[in-house]
């Protein structure tokens, strides 16, 4: 079976979990700049730091454990997509990352700003190649 | 040579927010144009320029549309788009011109076709492909939307407003249900809204849930409407009647800013910056302190928006919005009303025609001819509108000397 393949290209597999599958040991990566410390989770053209303008950008590693800046149940989306789920924002040491909460009851007594998280990844199917993706999110550290 | 006599708007209408199932796109922009231009006592033929914004219509040059209906006089026009900040684009283009001394008169419209459209949200997630093959600037093998958090508009504007309460505390379910009673409340006095219904705060928190802690009456409402204004020079002004000079309004601030780049702005957009920087920029041209400030119509597209906006527009002190609110100073009877029209969540937001309708209201007022809402002896008013991407409009208006 081919490699594991995250849902981006910012989410690295370390390889599997202990207890196996789903579970893939994770972490995120950003574009760092080089000038000016930014750090960016897209393809770069530039650094968007006015004062920096930078074009020289590293890959580095993102904490892989946080806290809840802030979130939101949404209870209605586009056709397709299930709902509830918990997007949230997360402060990953210094680093704002978005991301659903998993692997917690949707709803306000379940979910709160300034919970303590860390990465978690799960399955997203296989494809016809028989390639799984992987998706991630945040799940509470008291877990 | 540049005007040196500021600008001023001459003429300003709005149609009704709500179902207009009988009239499209251009014979609502016509609607509000001729409305304006009557207003203002002045003909298509003597505008310089037009500027219009319909942002979801997917037509080409709503602007020249509207002129093969109202008048082909050949001037220049500037067909404008900047997310819900399109209409207050549209009119600081206007403004642009009159005060570059291009030109004396100006047409700014706004214009949306939007009853029914159901969710602001991102695309409709599609099957997933045959294979995973990443795609993008984020290399995405899958759509991201509901897998890495959202884009949904409720949603964001959930977190912006989540986010300010984990940073100073004090918000609540219910603070954000109470903010959105307040502009319910004050709709029922505006005929042009496209709901004027009052909602009790249990009414409000157990609608039905969008994006917590945003249920359905805390969402601003999709809707049709357009809204026109026209500007003149300080200078062509005096020239005009007496009765033309008393009901005209002084745009004493016209600022656009967008967002600049922070820690964190391109994973949750902040909305608060280049609102702050609009606000004091605005306040430095007007020459007047948020204290001056007779009314307020802010971007109130959520009601955990409207939150936020107290602190970046200045209102209040920094960290002080929970305070602000709870001391009752945005109520209509209090200190610095607020969406008196009764704000987005239920005068509507067709959006291109939002950032002129604000400035509508506040002028509404400053002329004293808004009826039953009327803000006693208003002077000074603010209007805001801000379109997620992010662009940021605040307009600062004064009442006629004359
Ligand atoms: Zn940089």
């Amino acid at each position: 079976m081919a490699n594991p393949v995250p849902i981006v290209d910012y989410l690295v597999l370390d390889g599997p979990g202990e207890g196996g599958v789903p579970q893939y040991r994770a972490h995120l990566v950003a574009n760092e700049c080089a000038g000016c410390g930014a750090r960016y989770f897209d393809r770069r053209n530039a650094c968007a730091n006015a004062e920096c303008a930078g074009t020289d950008f590293a890959k580095v590693p993102v904490a892989t454990s946080g806290e809840v800046k802030a979130f939101s149940i949404v209870a209605f989306a586009a056709p397709g997509i299930p709902v509830p789920f918990v997007a949230a924002l997360v402060d990953c040491e210094g680093t704002s990352v978005r991301g659903n909460l998993i692997n917690v009851d949707p709803d306000p007594e379940h979910v709160s700003l300034g919970m303590k998280v860390r990465l978690a990844t799960y399955p997203l199917g296989t494809d016809s190649a028989g390639t799984e993706a992987v998706g991630f999110g945040f799940e509470p550290l008291s877990n | 040579m540049p005007n040196a006599d500021g600008v001023w708007i001459l003429g300003i209408t709005m149609t009704r927010f709500g179902k207009h199932p009988d009239k499209d796109v251009v014979d609502l922009a016509a609607d509000a144009a001729l409305g304006a231009l009557g207003d203002a006592g002045v003909k298509m033929k003597d505008m310089g320029v037009l500027a219009a914004g319909n942002l979801l219509g997917g037509g080409l040059g709503v602007g020249q549309q509207l002129q093969k209906q109202i008048g082909q006089t050949g001037i220049p026009v500037y067909n404008v788009a900047n997310a819900c900040a399109t209409g207050a684009t549209a009119l600081r283009t206007a403004v642009m011109a009159v005060k570059a001394g291009e030109c004396d008169f100006g047409l700014a419209v706004g214009v949306e076709k939007l009853a029914g459209a159901g969710l602001l949200a991102g695309k409709d997630r599609k099957a997933d492909a045959d294979t995973w093959t990443p795609q993008g600037r984020y290399g995405a093998v899958a759509s991201v939307d509901g897998r890495i958090g959202t884009e949904t508009m409720p949603g964001v504007f959930a977190q912006i407003g989540m986010e300010y309460g984990h940073r100073y505390g004090g918000t609540s379910f219910e603070l954000f249900a109470r903010i959105a009673e307040k502009n319910h409340a004050h709709s029922t006095l505006n005929p042009l809204a496209a709901y004027q219904k009052r909602f009790t705060v249990d009414e409000i928190m157990n609608d039905v849930m969008i994006a917590y802690p945003n249920t359905r009456s805390m969402c601003s409402a999709n809707c049709d409407g357009a809204a026109a204004a026209v500007v003149v020079s300080g200078s062509k002004l005096k020239t005009l009647s007496l009765e033309q000079q008393r009901r005209a309004v002084k745009i004493s601030a016209s600022v656009l800013t967008t967002d600049p780049w922070e820690e964190a702005c391109q994973v949750l957009p902040n909305v608060n910056t280049l609102t702050r920087n609009a606000a004091v920029q605005a306040y430095e041209q007007a020459g007047i302190g948020p204290e001056d400030l007779d009314l307020v119509e802010l971007h109130d597209c959520f009601a955990t928006a409207e939150l936020v906006h107290y602190d970046n527009l200045m209102l209040c002190k920094e960290g002080g919005a929970v305070d602000f609110f709870e001391s009752g100073a945005t109520w209509r009877d209090g200190t610095t009303p607020v969406n008196v029209s009764g704000g987005l969540e239920s005068k509507g937001h067709p959006i291109a025609a939002t950032g002129i309708a604000n400035i509508w209201e506040v002028c509404h007022h400053l002329r004293g001819e808004a009826g039953d809402r009327q803000i006693d002896n208003a002077k000074v008013g603010l209007a805001h509108v801000i379109g997620l991407g992010s662009a940021c409009g605040v307009h600062v208006l004064e009442r006629a000397a004359v």
